[in-house]
């Protein structure tokens, strides 16, 4: 790695790793400008850089849709798998198991979670994969151009599908339910959040679950924006204006949020989010409590954002079983293949 | 009355649950260990408990023991199949059954013996009352032994090998072997003329299923990383890896080299396997038919992104949840185009629970050398059946990893390199490891068009070369692959071409082609695919060849012709599958009924299979292997059958 260490003397910016910022970034986005995923990309970079981890040391999965494509844009550096819709949690459960000190990143979405991906996103929650796993929820498939998801709200309407009928998942109860160990919300125009929280849950050990609400810019339709306009002007929220008027353009927080503070946000189609951020004293170790914020906040259409739940106790899935501390895949054959005189024991204990 | 000595078949009919397998499988390793050639076969239901359930055992001294149709010993301790079972005892058989079941003797051409199980363990103090039903198992194990010359040695072996040697549980059965051996000898008389004596014809062999062996020759290949999914008959090939791994990979400081995950599901349980391997894990999952349907997703990921992994299917009779307790080889072209798009696998097909240990430890070579998914068919009969093998053999080679980058050796090539780049022209490229640290060692794997460098592609001829080169990867297979076992028969006027579970069946029908209808044929018995050069010049050699397997479609053969079309009008399929194993039977009526003398004339070759029809019939009653109306019926088929072939012939 020496050839990527700045000289000596030179001016250049580098993190304790001795890296700048360059060498955590990816490939050019190929996604929609504006679209929320590449802030989010920006803010992984910037948090990697930040807390000085190798890019080597970690290794990058995701599933298939719009947000799985993001890997590429963000440490060229690491390992990546774009795997199969929905899957994602396997390959990445399987690929860690070869090196236990390597740090996952996942990148998924709600079509690629909350759908498809549900049975596996749960059991690699219970399973407490040591690994960061984003969700970058926009509540429409983009790659398919527009179609309901599963954490669309009830009622939502979409320019060819009409009205959503269906009740929404919620990524964060979901991995909460199924024993997570870290499960957070944010949103995707709150890049300080985002990336306070991706520090976090970088440095946690085992799953940790972000679902990041990331408008999508594309799929927004004159007719219903105007309705949702309507709607969200009688909220007179002032956010949803900017948004509504600048389609194209990111959707971004004009301030933090403060503890406890609940803001309404302009989708760019129209729809409106309304956040809330975690009261101050707000005790995420606290699984009732976390459930309890949850249910009220499905109650009264919030999405609640910030650190839910904590559990720092649980050993993660590597470390239940053992394993010799070399990384798996640097073993050899002397390590794998037992001795001839154990072949002669297993013939004589066969019959 | 003539001795029938060392050739006959034992029939047990139980109910299922009811712990009957002990005492099938020490009669079973009992004879084997009198040195006779035996099989067992267990033909269960999908059933926890309750449901009939049948063990055949066929023990012969000339080493055919391929499953048999034929019931000369049944044994009936089931009410519900009691009737089924009286019926289906061959005439001169013989006919035990528990003395507890009241029902109507109607044959009269068969020997029978009543057997007082119930009272026999209710007489014994020693045996708790809920061992009961169990232990009574063992007083037919008694009453058999006695009336056919077991010896009870052996069977004192082979509990002590079932018990583990606890003491307790191999002295309350033995105990039950015993009281059943004594009340028949007081109070049975022998009317019919079936014994064991002892051989020598097992000796230096051992008795084990093909999943133990499998679980045994994977970890012999050094098996890092196993993910699975519970399924029958696949089940006990992932549990022997929990069973043996502890042991033969135990390391002093406690730590493990190894994983095995139960998944959620197969598409779970391939998934992580191709995680692990794709990370660079020796990583394998083992499954049946249905699980493989579930699989085939990651399938085609792992032969496009080219992730080495080893994917066990057991096979059972589909389609969809099929027969799930009975055997088949209809997976072989679902394996063989596994995936959308185009796509082609590396199937292994054992043939014994040898080559189960075997294809064990060589999959993982074969898959990190190639760089593709390796499948091992393997079926119900061979994964769950006790079967004699020769010893397993320590591995005659060293651990192939295939195409490796470290950080060393990148430090060399300066990190000039490309994931998919066909350096050596043989279509495999290079792989890195997640985890190492060289700065140039990372890439970007995608189930998506990619380049040399596994960069994002669209491009046609990007995709065009890829493609091209993976079907030269499908090439380079060839050298890697187990060659095809051939024997070699001296006049042979036809080609038996067959794979897996079947080679019992087919020496057996060679012999009754043979000797009994003065057909000389030679087998080649195919082990992998794609067919390496000894397959291409077999079925060159032979005018006629026909192919045998246990499914309705004849897929091999389906394969065969796409694969040599130049030879289509050689290969005579020979498929059959309704659930069981194989038998001599089957493959030598298949036979017939395609069978012509000379290929090249035409109306002669249907006279020729009249001649060899009723030839066929006659020999039926000199040769007790057939014998009823029903087993000459097929032989008809001949005429019929033979007419389309022989017209083709003289279109020629």
């Amino acid at each position: 790695m020496t050839e990527t260490l700045p000289m000596a003397g030179a001016t250049a910016n580098v993190n304790l790793a001795g890296l700048s910022k360059n060498e955590y970034r990816g490939n050019p986005s190929t996604l929609c400008q504006g679209c929320g995923h590449n802030s989010i990309s920006n803010q992984i970079v910037s948090a990697l850089y930040e807390m000085n981890i190798v890019p080597e040391d970690v290794v990058k999965f995701s599933g298939i849709g719009c947000s799985s494509k993001s890997p590429t844009y963000f440490l060229n550096r690491s390992f990546g798998f774009n795997s199969l819709h929905g899957r994602m949690p396997s390959i990445a459960t399987g690929a860690l198991f070869a090196d236990q000190h390597l740090k996952g990143i996942g990148v998924s979405g709600d079509g690629d979670s909350a759908s498809i991906g549900m049975g596996q996103f749960k059991h690699v929650m219970r399973r407490n994969v040591n690994m960061l796993y984003i969700v970058e929820n926009n509540g429409v498939y983009g790659l398919t151009k527009g179609q309901f998801s599963a954490t669309a709200e009830k009622g939502l309407q979409l320019k060819k599908q009409g009205e959503n009928p269906y009740m929404p998942v919620d990524i964060c109860m979901e991995a909460v339910v199924s024993n997570a160990t870290f499960v957070a919300r944010s949103f995707a125009g709150n890049p300080k959040q985002v990336k306070e929280l991706l520090k976090a849950a970088l440095a946690h050990d085992g799953i940790a679950v972000l679902d990041i609400i990331s408008p999508c810019v594309t799929f927004n339709n004159n007719e219903n924006a105007y309705h949702s306009y309507a709607w969200g002007k009688d909220h007179e929220e002032p956010l949803h204006e900017i948004s509504y008027i600048a389609p194209r353009n990111e959707i971004m927080l004009e301030r933090e949020m403060v503890d406890g503070e609940i803001r309404e946000v302009a989708m760019h189609d129209g729809s409106t989010v309304i956040l809330k951020n975690l009261e101050k004293g707000y005790d995420p170790t606290n699984r009732f409590e976390a459930l309890r914020v949850m249910e009220e906040s499905q109650q009264n259409n919030w999405l609640i954002t910030g650190l839910l739940y904590v559990n720092t106790t649980k050993p993660n899935l590597t470390s239940l079983y053992n394993l010799v501390d070399t990384p798996l895949n640097r073993l050899t054959e002397a390590d794998l293949r037992p001795e001839r005189a154990a072949l002669d024991k297993v013939n004589a204990l066969m019959f | 009355m003539n001795k029938i000595i060392n050739d006959f078949s034992i029939t047990v009919g139980t109910v299922n649950g009811s712990g009957s397998s002990t005492a099938n499988n020490t009669i079973l390793r009992a004879i084997f260990k009198m040195g006779i050639p035996v099989s067992g076969k267990n033909l269960f239901p999908s059933n926890i408990q309750g449901l009939p359930t049948w063990y055949t055992i066929r023990a012969n001294k000339d080493g055919f023991i391929a499953h048999h149709e034929r019931r000369d010993i049944v044994i009936a301790i089931n009410p519900n199949s009691f009737a089924r079972d009286l019926a289906s005892v061959v005439p001169g058989g013989a006919f035990y059954y528990a003395d507890d079941i009241k029902q109507p003797i109607t044959r009269a051409d068969i020997a029978v013996y009543p057997m007082p199980i119930k009272t026999i363990v209710r007489n014994d103090p020693n045996v708790p009352s809920d061992f009961r039903d169990l232990v009574g198992n063992m007083v037919y194990v008694g009453v058999l032994a006695q009336m056919i010359g077991m010896d009870m040695n052996m069977i004192n072996a082979a509990l002590t090998f079932h018990f583990k040697g606890k003491q307790k549980p191999i002295d309350m059965n033995f105990n039950a072997v015993k009281a059943g051996a004594e009340w028949a000898k007081a109070n049975l008389e022998k009317k019919d003329p079936f014994y064991v004596e002892p051989m020598s014809k097992t000796e230096g062999l051992i008795m084990a299923d093909g999943n133990t062996a499998a679980a045994i020759g994977s970890i012999f290949g050094g098996v890092q990383f196993a993910a699975w999914y519970p399924i029958t008959p696949a089940t006990s090939l992932a549990e022997s890896l929990n069973d043996y791994l502890p042991q033969l990979r135990k390391r002093e400081d406690g730590k493990h080299t190894y994983a095995v995950v139960q998944a959620e599901d197969e598409l779970a349980a391939l998934g992580m396997s191709v995680g692990a391997g794709w990370a660079g894990l020796r990583a394998m999952t083992s499954t049946s038919g249905p699980g493989l349907s579930l699989m085939t997703e990651f399938a085609g990921l792992a032969y496009y992104a080219e992730v080495p992994v080893v994917v066990w299917d057991v096979q059972r009779i589909g389609p969809s949840t099929g027969l799930p307790t009975r055997t088949s080889q209809g997976d072989l072209t679902f394996t063989h185009f596994i995936g959308h798009g185009d796509s082609h696998s590396v199937t292994l097909l054992p043939g014994d629970v040898y080559e189960c240990f075997e294809f064990g430890w060589k999959s993982f070579d074969i898959a990190e050398r190639i760089q593709t998914p390796v499948f091992v068919l393997s079926d119900l009969d061979m994964g769950m059946n006790q079967w004699i093998s020769k010893p397993f053999q320590y591995p005659d080679a060293p651990m192939d990893r295939g195409k490796t980058l470290f950080e060393k050796d990148l430090e060399e090539i300066k990190g000039n390199w490309g994931r998919y780049f066909d350096k050596d022209g043989d279509g495999v490229g290079y792989r890195t490891f997640p985890g190492n640290k060289h700065p140039m060692s990372s890439y970007f794997t995608r189930g998506t068009g990619h380049d040399d460098y596994a960069r994002y592609s669209e491009e046609a001829e990007v995709y065009l070369k890829n493609m091209d080169r993976l079907k030269r990867k499908h090439e380079t297979a060839k050298q890697y692959v187990p060659a095809p076992v051939l024997h070699t028969a001296k006049g042979a006027t036809a080609g038996i071409i067959a794979y897996g579970s079947t080679e019992a069946a087919i020496f057996e029908a060679q012999r009754q082609l043979e000797t009994e209808h003065g057909i000389k044929t030679e087998f080649l018995r195919i082990r992998a695919i794609p067919f390496t050069k000894e397959v291409d010049k077999f079925i060159a050699k032979h005018d006629q060849i026909f192919v045998v397997e246990m499914n309705r479609d004849g897929q091999m053969n389906q394969i065969l012709l796409t694969e040599y079309p130049q030879h289509a009008a050689r290969f005579k399929s020979v498929a059959y599958g309704d659930g069981m194993p194989a038998s001599a039977k089957w493959v030598r009526e298949g036979i017939l009924a395609k069978y012509e003398r000379t290929v090249t004339s035409d109306q002669k070759s249907v006279s020729g299979a009249r001649k060899k029809a009723s030839a066929a019939k006659t020999s039926s009653k000199a040769k007790p292997v057939l014998r009823s109306k029903k087993e000459a019926k097929p032989v008809k088929k001949t005429v019929a059958k033979s007419k389309p072939s022989a017209k083709k012939a003289k279109r020629k």
